[in-house]
């Protein structure tokens, strides 16, 4: 399998793939912030989270079309201004839903793993008759076109390292917000005691509608993100919807540290192995490794010992 | 006693409806379609057993039935694909998408599929063994609900990428088409469509009462039990995890029947009835019929199968709107379907009805409310 | 390993090699906190074992390791020789040993009688339960325990719709008809009217017949009334150990339990 090429060409395509990896694991990782938190800290699966990202991934492609059509001078920075369009619009439909839905499903996760699938067939139909079923893609800003050649043979997309420098944002403000700001605080409360934090007057109801919202947020960011490197359509959202719950479930579900080691275990294994295979058998053995390591290892990588 | 009377009666009715009424008053075309529709029922069913009785909801469910089907459309196309008929490929004998994709010689996993016994025994034991293996795995280590209900979905992408990647060996997007004959008997013919049907519901109606069996078996009263308090069973001495793998795995052999006589009526197998998509859409077939309702799996399964069919006709837009809702719907509104509406609308108006007509003939009997047990 | 300290215990005379529970060194730790921390504990046959202790103690996690509802992280506990901590939950009961929880745990969805029936030691299997029948033998016992516990004219109403002390009642009901070797039961008077403790403590003067038991409770009156011997735990040790009068008057114990 590795005859045919020479030792530095090895070399080259480990770093290329890496590379690819490392995009695939941004994604992923974008893509699972926002699940993790919302199943990590209140144990609901939402379902439609792919959905929630393409509402992202519509909001910066309008946002550059306006920037495009209107206010050209500025559009090397209308993605900015995007992505906080992104955030806002699919962290107030989160908070919607979850006041319509979610709230009366605590009790009851496998019905609301149903409803949010329900939830997701609804906004796929409506994007595809608002949007057209048709893929859409933004045009770059300048600046992130190209790429930097970093040896004769190595070279490396500035967007791709755009979204990749975004992720790193992201995660440190997730991290930031969970484990040092008094909100995160009152979330982790609610989490590990529901009756014992709603005693000592955190408003429990609030801590949950906020939550999911960050969480559909953070997947909106995540679609604006995407639209960096790829086109998206009414059911893109779809296609990465088992992938994040595996990493999400993979990394030991409340566990931050756990969510980014197995994003990047899962992404690196993928994309390495699709240069020697087919891209379907590389999503398949990584997909088996996963399911088979989660059959012998349910509680994922990263769990304590606590009493059952 | 595996019936109580108020259960025969609604199977009497059911049976009725399957072998009397809608084949008199449906042309072969639409009888047909029914047909495939009762096959989904069968999965629909094992759903009723291992997620309303057991709790154990599995979004993997078209696996089992895309096994079924696929197991049974190899014979079917090893059959298709004699020496004879395939003559004009470069490897005569071998299934037609086979020689597209430059593979000289059958592979070694279709070998069991030239003798029909031996594909009616795996149709079920395929389906249960991977089931065996998930349960096992999953059920001993005490994984359940939300984790075991991803999981399932991970398996089911799993199998539909691996499908359709390995076009060689599966027939790829396209499935396995153009199944003729089965040991020489034409399976395309109205005739043969009409006597298939038949088969269908008989052996839905086989397994609704083996599903009436369980249930009213103590194992069926392990399986509340359980959903409902699964370490107070563990310490009444039962190995829970036992009782969830086996009601898993009946499910998935009742799920494998159905693929294969979906196989055998529609005349062909594709991995778009195996995925996520298609599973979790058997699940709502369920749901819509009542997720503890035996019978109710037949009837939910019907009614989503017409209204999608009616619906994406005229106004396919409206179709994934009102599926998405009937979801929402039923599980925020009637979480017990149309079993649960049945029973606390209907029925009560149906009894009030009764007795009136008893009261006015005082010699008539009353129909005995639902007996002890 | 040490033997029991029975300094005044009534049976210690007739102290045999062969306890019909023998747990020693047993510990456990969640995260490093040692909930049950090198602990060694002996029943006699027949013996009815009172486990008190403040909370926090360990005295739920030792009934949980027993039963096998929490895995060891050293020790043994040994049951009629068989040693339990690498058995499963339901071969445990198999063995022979019956546990009620803390709040009642039954079946709400399902009948009185069918309660009761899940709890008869027969059909354990999953074929067993398949090909289970209802027959005479069956009923005539449920209907036996049913009259014991008072539940005999609510057989057949869902058992979510009974009181709170007729769940207690029905769950002892549950252990009974499995007719365990050792009982062990966890604050089976909490949260009862005095009526209904009353009628509690003559079920359980009833049931304890023939079998050894453990019971954990605060109620001190109730412990009096049926302790043989006491245990005392505090921070998953034994503190002390004997009849209820040796305890009550060990210092160690006034200083940590009863002083406050």
């Amino acid at each position: 399998m590795f005859a045919d090429y020479s030792m530095a060409e090895l070399g080259s395509i480990f770093v290329m793939q890496g590379f690819a990896g490392l995009i695939l694991f941004s994604v992923f990782l974008l893509m699972a912030l926002g699940l993790a938190i919302i199943f990590g800290q209140m144990g609901v699966i939402n379902m439609a989270h792919g959905e929630f990202m393409i509402l992202g991934a519509y909001v910066t492609y309008f946002t550059s079309q306006l920037f495009l059509n209107y206010i050209p001078s500025l559009f090397s920075i209308y993605f900015f201004l995007a992505m906080i369009l992104a955030f806002i619009a699919s962290g107030a439909l989160g908070m919607f839903v979850e006041w319509a839905m979610i709230r009366h499903l605590y009790k009851r996760p496998l019905d609301t793993l149903l409803a949010t699938w329900g939830l997701s067939l609804i906004l796929q139909q409506l994007y595809r008759s608002f949007f057209g079923a048709r893929e859409v893609g933004v045009e770059l800003p300048e600046w992130m076109m190209g790429s930097i050649p970093l040896t004769d043979t190595v070279e490396v997309q500035i967007n791709g390292l755009f979204v990749m420098g975004l992720t790193l944002a992201i995660t440190i403000a997730v991290a930031v917000l969970m484990y040092k700001s008094s909100w995160g605080k009152q979330v982790r409360a609610v989490v590990q005691n529901r009756v014992m934090a709603g005693a000592v007057g955190i408003n429990t109801e609030r801590v949950d509608r906020y939550t999911f919202a960050l969480g559909c947020g953070i997947a909106g960011v995540a679609g604006s993100a995407f639209t960096m490197i790829g086109s998206t359509g009414p059911t893109a959202g779809q296609l990465y919807i088992v992938d994040t719950f595996l990493v999400v479930v993979f990394g030991g579900a409340a566990s931050l540290l756990g969510t980014i080691a197995s994003a990047f275990t899962i992404s690196q294994a993928q994309s390495t192995m699709e240069f020697f295979l087919s891209g379907s058998m590389a999503k398949v053995i990584t997909l088996l490794g996963v399911v088979g390591i989660l059959m012998l290892r349910p509680q994922g990588l990263f769990t304590l010992k606590v009493r059952r | 006693m595996i019936l109580s009377r108020k259960e025969l009666l609604g199977l009497t009715i059911l049976a009725t409806l399957i072998l009397v009424i809608l084949p008199l008053s449906l042309d072969i075309f639409r009888l047909n379609l029914v047909g495939k529709y009762l096959t989904y029922a069968f999965v629909a069913l094992g759903l009723v057993l291992c997620w309303g009785y057991g709790g154990i909801l599995s979004l993997g469910q078209g696996i089992f039935f895309g096994l079924g089907g696929y197991c049974m459309a190899m014979f079917l196309k090893l059959e298709a694909s004699s020496v004879e008929n395939t003559k004009i490929q470069s490897t005569p004998g071998i299934p037609d998408f086979m020689d597209w994709n430059q593979i000289t010689a059958l592979p070694w996993f279709w070998e069991p599929f030239r003798s029909l016994p031996l594909t009616l025994i795996l149709v079920i034991l395929v389906p249960v063994a991977l089931a065996f293996i998930l349960g096992f795995a999953m059920f001993t280590r005490r994984v359940g609900g939300t984790y075991f209900a991803i999981i399932t979905q991970a398996v089911a992408a799993i199998l539909t990428i691996l499908i359709v990647g390995q076009q060689g060996y599966t027939g790829g997007i396209n499935g396995i088409t153009d199944l003729r004959t089965l040991l020489g008997w034409d399976i395309r013919t109205d005739n043969a469509k009409l006597i298939l049907y038949f088969v269908n519901g008989l052996l839905l109606i086989g397994c609704l009462l083996l599903a009436f069996f369980v249930k009213h078996s103590k194992f069926g009263r392990i399986l509340v039990a359980m959903r409902d308090k699964e370490d107070r069973v563990r310490f009444s001495g039962y190995n829970v995890s036992n009782f969830k793998i086996f009601v898993f795995c009946l499910a998935a052999a009742i799920s494998g029947i159905g693929g294969a006589m979906f196989a055998l009526q529609v005349g062909f197998m594709s991995p778009s009835f195996v995925g996520i998509v298609p599973s979790i859409e058997m699940v709502i077939y369920t749901a819509v019929g009542g997720r503890l309702s035996i019978l109710g799996a037949v009837y939910g399964t019907l009614l989503v199968n017409w209204a999608k069919t009616s619906f994406s006709e005229t106004f396919p837009e409206l179709w994934l709107l009102g599926l998405g809702g009937l979801f929402i719907a039923v599980v925020l509104a009637f979480p017990n379907g149309l079993a649960g509406i049945y029973g606390s609308y209907i029925e009560p108006a149906i009894k009030r009805f009764l007795r009136k007509k008893s009261d006015l003939m005082p010699s008539g009997t009353l129909p005995q409310g639902s007996p002890a047990e | 390993m040490n033997p029991p300290v029975t300094n005044a215990g009534i049976i210690s005379d007739q102290m045999a090699p062969d306890f019909l529970l023998t747990v020693e060194g047993l510990t456990v730790s969640f995260d490093g906190f040692k909930a049950v921390n090198d602990l060694s504990l002996y029943v006699d046959e027949r013996e009815i074992r009172v486990i008190v202790g403040p909370n926090g103690a360990g005295k739920t996690t030792v009934l949980d390791l027993i039963c096998g509802k929490t895995r060891a992280t050293s020790g043994s506990i040994k049951f009629r020789g068989q040693e339990l901590t690498r058995m499963n939950e339901s071969k445990i009961v198999q063995a022979g040993i019956g546990r009620k929880f803390q709040t009642p745990s039954i079946y709400d969805d399902l009948t009185v009688f069918e309660n009761l029936e899940i709890s008869y030691p027969k059909g354990r299997s999953v074929f067993g339960a398949l090909a289970f029948k209802r027959d005479a033998v069956v009923r005539d016992r449920v209907f036996e325990v049913a009259e014991m516990i008072f539940l005999k004219d609510r057989l057949n109403e869902r058992a979510e719709f009974l009181s709170h002390g007729q769940k207690q009642w029905l769950e002892i009901g549950m252990l009974l008809i499995q007719d365990p070797d050792l009982l062990m039961l966890d604050e089976p008077v909490a949260g009862m009217s005095v009526s209904e403790r009353k009628k509690t403590a003559e079920l359980l003067n009833k049931i304890i017949a023939n079998r050894s038991i453990i019971v954990i409770e605060h109620d001190m009156k109730f412990v009096e009334d049926i302790a043989h011997r006491v245990t005392v735990l505090h921070q998953g040790k034994v503190l002390s150990e004997g009849s209820m009068d040796h305890v009550k008057h060990d210092p160690k114990v006034v200083e940590v339990y009863l002083g406050h």
